[in-house]
């Protein structure tokens, strides 16, 4: 077998489960609310044959890190858990100590329903915890409390070796000073990984409505950069350094399979609306399946397959694609890696304007990183390398 | 022997203000007469460009032929001349008056006399028409067609006893509207059996016919086959096809005295097809040319790039086509530092420019910059020459210049009372003198005199907006007069943008350098860094703004695996800043240039 560079990063498998409780006001997930409840079984059986398919496409990989995302993963029973990771199994060799990563919306019903999934083999949970605050979480369209997000942190910390949480920031009317505490009471909370995103308002969704209609004001720019600002200061204190632009761990705690995403590595992606990016002997190919549950359902049941798009990238989509996920990342990206995906290099003189205005600074050996200065403004960073 | 008897000719142009109706007129005329069905008809159908019919306003005149029974139960042949309302197509209404003996003078009847009404009457009276006033949207409730008809007497001193009443829109008066064309309109004279004498009264590209050239013959006939020459310039061609529009193009055999219509050969040289010019049969030529038209002289000059260097030859091409279509507009190559090669172009107005701009992006698809609008300036030399400055970026060093002369015009306002003082206020920040000041009924009418300078810098918009949209305008270029005018340039991050540079009088210097550095200020993206945006005169600083370094862009979260959906993002950015102009190390969207010298002050 041929080997590529960037299987060096490792091999990831995403699935997605896209199925919530309830719609949140922001979020643009492939989220989707089934009242009359799904037929679990039978989606059981369309990821078991995706699976397969994904298998025959990307042979002989050893899978590395598994990441079950939603949607609310924590909605499906355990045995369904079980289910995909046996799948999984089948096709590929999962590694040893392979990170394998479920997420879970902090209700209580869900965290019954923890021991069940480290049981399957999840040996990491991220629970959208989101806020601390019950106001802010009903705003948010929350189905949980504060105190029963906390309980649900405190079983999977007795259920799994590693847990993370999300927390979303920069909400309407939040100060530097209410975040700070909130997020030193989250540190608290924390082991050793945390995910902290400011909130976006995304199109399609009702707060963009909202936002549209001037019923929901969001910081500005300059108290959207304070509350960042505040958020970096924080987590460096507590030893919780972001390695990603919305993501802090203790330095050997981060989530390896998204450090496979921004190291621009190999990584399959099965169920509706999953993308994916598997080498072949043409390239890297960009995969997506269809969105629509019921239709992906469908799809599979015919095709053996959801996959709508299967684009083998050109080495210049290819070398943007690198340099918009590797950027984000402290650590950086190598230029001579670029070189090899795209075929050109990056631009001397951008390069040295760049360095000159304290947006980015050389790394260890050869390696270009955004600087601190520069990860607040590191979409027109990345536009100005890339152009 | 003509097909129609001279006398039963009537060759008319609609005039009036802008909107007053001329080409829903023209419509129902056509209508009326059977020219078009109801199937072939659509709104204002002679506006056939994609622009006319979006914006609702005529730039071309158009001609079409109409054939009517009249109650003396004779065969009539009417040509219609459509002409446009606004003042920068001002050169079209008057070759249209050229080849006509009579005018329509439609007037609202809900607004009355307006600049553009009087200026167009002025016109036809010029050219000794014979004209009907109409007196058009009677069907609104806010008509008072007594009251405007007052004002045609008062104001323009014009019998409107007989003025006809009518609904455009709704067709009521159209057949009295047909009857007085016949009746009141003089027939055209000229001599069948004289030598062909005819004017070129326009000549347009036309993809599958090339060159067409509408033509009014005087004397003589035109036929198939001929051999025709333009006598000014000396061209000599075969004629391949005669005919008339109906609007459509449809062959004739021939055109006799007094008719209209139009020629095609194997033109291939614009410059051969010079309107104004008159056509004579090459071995039988007439005696005496025609007096032709007033050459226009362009007032407004603008630089034209192409947003992508590559696409220069293509401009170049384009404005050839479009100079075909449209005489009116002139152009040369020009050089700009920061904007590569490109066109220095002369327009009639700021209307004209923006639809000659815009022609050339939507249908030679090419994305083009524009520089800021100037006038022509006389440079009166040190060493006793003269020098025309079309373009500020080409000011020579100050001490060689003795003293700088510029355009003035004379404008006409005329405005309900209400808006006056804001209409005054803003002639005298101008630097405007006021030579006038009565009224037309309720009615304001000013006449100031307006250095032009001052004019196409976003005065009509200003004008509009003080007024709510119910002042007119109209104004001609009377003189050149010495003013103590100053190179004003603006500097992005300390590099001068010379297509923003400008002359400016030096006591309005500073207050439109500090407009414009506020202005870029908003128009110009941050940057990763603080960028200064100044305006200086020589070496000195007169305003001065800072565009702070962008606080806040980054996408917080990164969807799992779909990379697919920031790439498509990013490659949007990449797309845009290809529209960017690099000044340095900043980046100026184009907008910026086109949106900083639209000033609201
Ligand atoms: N109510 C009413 N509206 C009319 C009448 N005649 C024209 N209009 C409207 O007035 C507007 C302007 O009409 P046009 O025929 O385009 O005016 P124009 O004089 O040709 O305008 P320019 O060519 O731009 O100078 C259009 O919206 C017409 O529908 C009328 O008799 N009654
Ligand atoms: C796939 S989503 C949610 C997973 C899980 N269903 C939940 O809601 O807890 C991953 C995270 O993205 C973040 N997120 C979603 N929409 C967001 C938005 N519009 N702005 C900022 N963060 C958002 C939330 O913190 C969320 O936990
Ligand atoms: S934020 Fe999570 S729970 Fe809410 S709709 Fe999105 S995916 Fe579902
Ligand atoms: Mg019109």
């Amino acid at each position: 077998m041929i080997r590529h560079p960037t299987q060096d990063a490792g091999f990831g498998v995403y699935v997605h489960w896209p199925f919530c409780q309830s719609k949140c006001p922001y979020c643009d997930f492939n989220s989707h609310v089934r009242t009359g409840g799904i037929d679990e079984e039978r989606y059981l059986d369309a990821f078991r044959r995706e699976i397969a398919h994904a298998g025959d496409m990307a042979p002989g990989r050893t899978v590395t890190s598994i990441f079950l995302g939603g949607g609310t993963p924590s909605l499906m029973r355990p045995q369904t858990t079980a289910g995909l990771l046996e799948a999984i199994a089948t096709s590929w060799t999962i590694a040893r100590g392979a990170e394998i990563t479920l997420e879970a919306n902090p209700t209580s019903v869900e965290a019954e329903r923890f021991r069940g999934y480290r049981a399957a083999g999840v040996n990491r949970v991220s629970m959208g915890i989101q806020a601390l605050n019950d106001g802010d979480l009903r705003r948010l369209g929350r189905l949980h409390s504060v105190a029963e997000a906390l309980a649900a942190v405190d079983v999977a910390r007795r259920h799994f070796p590693r847990y993370s949480f999300d927390l979303i920031y920069a909400r309407p009317d939040q100060t530097p000073a209410a975040w700070k505490a909130e997020l030193e009471r989250a540190i608290g909370e924390a082991a050793d990984h945390l995910s902290l995103y400011q909130l976006t308002i995304e199109p399609g969704t009702w707060f963009e409505r909202l936002h549209a209609a001037g019923k929901l004001a969001i910081p500005d720019p300059e108290l959207s950069r304070i509350l960042y600002d505040v958020t970096q200061e924080v987590c460096d204190r507590a030893g919780l350094p972001a390695y990603e632009i919305s993501n802090h761990a203790r330095p050997g705690a981060e989530s390896r399979h998204n450090l496979l995403y921004w190291r621009y590595g190999e990584y399959a992606g099965v169920g509706p609306g999953a993308h994916g990016r598997i080498m072949s002997a043409r390239g890297r190919t960009a995969t997506a399946t269809e969105r629509s549950p019921e239709d992906w359902l469908a799809r599979v049941e015919r095709h053996g397959h959801g996959l709508v798009e299967q684009t083998v990238l050109t080495r210049e989509e290819a070398g943007d694609e690198f340099l918009l996920m590797g950027l984000r990342l402290r650590e950086g990206i190598e230029p001579s890696r670029y070189r090899t995906i795209s075929g050109r290099m990056l631009d001397h003189e951008r390069i040295q304007d760049l360095l000159g205005y304290g947006m980015i600074a050389h790394r260890a050996g050869s390696r270009i990183a955004v600087t601190p200065a520069g990860f607040p403004v590191l979409d027109s960073v990345v536009a100005d390398l890339a152009a | 022997m003509t097909s129609h008897p001279i006398d039963t000719i009537r060759n008319f142009s609609i005039v009036a203000h802008i909107d007053h109706g001329k080409s829903t007129l023209a419509d129902r005329l056509i209508q009326q007469t059977g020219t078009l069905t109801a199937r072939e008809m659509t709104e204002q159908v002679l506006d056939n460009m994609d622009i006319e019919k979006e914006r609702g306003i005529t730039i071309k005149a158009q001609t079409v032929r109409l054939e009517y029974r009249a109650q003396d139960g004779k065969d009539y042949v009417l040509n219609l001349m459509d002409t446009p309302g606004h003042v920068d197509f001002a050169y079209e209404v008057s070759r249209s008056l050229a080849a006509c003996e009579g005018s329509l003078l439609v007037v609202d009847a809900s607004q009355g006399v307006e600049a553009q009404t009087l200026a167009n009457v002025y016109q036809a009276l010029d050219a000794n028409h014979e004209i009907v006033p109409v007196l058009n949207k009677i069907d609104l409730p806010a008509a008072e067609p007594d009251r405007v008809k007052e004002q045609i007497e008062e104001v323009i001193g014009l019998d409107a006893s007989d003025a006809v009443p009518i609904s455009a829109k709704t067709g009521i008066g159209i057949d009295l509207v047909l009857e007085a064309i016949v009746q009141r309109l003089p027939p055209p004279k000229g001599d069948e059996t004289a030598p062909l004498k005819a004017l070129l009264v326009d000549s347009w590209y036309d993809a599958y016919l090339g060159v067409v050239v509408l033509v009014r013959i005087v004397d003589g006939v035109l036929k198939k086959g001929m051999t025709i020459k333009m006598m000014g310039t000396g061209a000599v061609y075969g004629v391949d096809k005669v005919g008339v529009f109906r609007p459509k193009m449809t062959d004739v055999a021939r055109l006799g005295p007094g008719e209209v219509g139009f020629l095609t050969g194997s033109i291939k040289e614009v410059a051969d097809t010079a309107v104004g010019d008159t056509i004579t049969e090459d071995k039988k030529p007439t005696a005496a040319m025609l007096p032709g038209f007033k050459p226009v002289q362009p007032v407004v000059f603008c630089g034209l790039f192409p947003v992508d260097a590559a696409d220069f030859e293509d401009l170049r091409a384009a404005m050839g086509r479009l100079r075909l279509n449209d005489a009116s507009f002139s152009y040369e190559m020009e050089t700009s530092a920061a904007l590569g090669f490109g066109f220095r172009c002369g327009f009639l107005g700021l209307l004209h420019l923006e639809i000659i701009q815009e022609r050339l992006e939507r249908e030679f698809n090419l994305d083009l910059i524009s520089t800021a609008p100037s006038v022509v300036y006389h440079l009166n030399m040190r060493d006793g020459t003269i020098k025309e400055l079309h373009n500020p970026a080409d000011m020579p060093d100050v001490m060689k210049i003795e003293t700088i002369e510029e355009p003035w015009i004379r404008a006409t306002i005329l405005t309900p009372d209400e808006y006056l003082g804001g209409i005054l206020k803003l002639c005298q920040d101008r630097r405007g003198v006021q030579i006038d000041l009565n009224y037309v009924g309720k009615r304001a009418m000013v006449i100031y005199d307006l250095p032009l300078n001052e004019v196409v810098f976003d005065f009509y918009d200003r004008l509009k907006s003080i007024s709510k949209g119910y002042a007119s305008f109209d104004y001609a270029v009377t003189d050149y007069r010495e003013g103590d005018l100053v190179k004003m340039s603006i500097l992005v991050n300390a590099e001068p943008v010379d297509a923003l540079s400008m002359l400016v009088h030096r006591d309005r210097a500073e207050s439109r350098g500090r407009a414009m550095c506020e202005k870029l200020k908003d128009l110009i993206p941050r940057h990763l860094f603080q960028i200064p945006v100044q305006a200086a005169i020589g070496g000195k600083i007169i305003a001065r703004e800072t565009i702070r370094a962008l606080s806040k862009d980054v996408t917080a979260k990164c969807y799992g695996g779909d990379a697919t959906r920031k790439r498509k993002l990013l490659e949007k950015q990449k797309e845009g800043k290809k529209r960017m102009r690099q000044f340095g190390r900043v980046e100026i969207p184009q907008e910026a240039f086109i949106a900083a010298l639209k000033m609201d002050s």
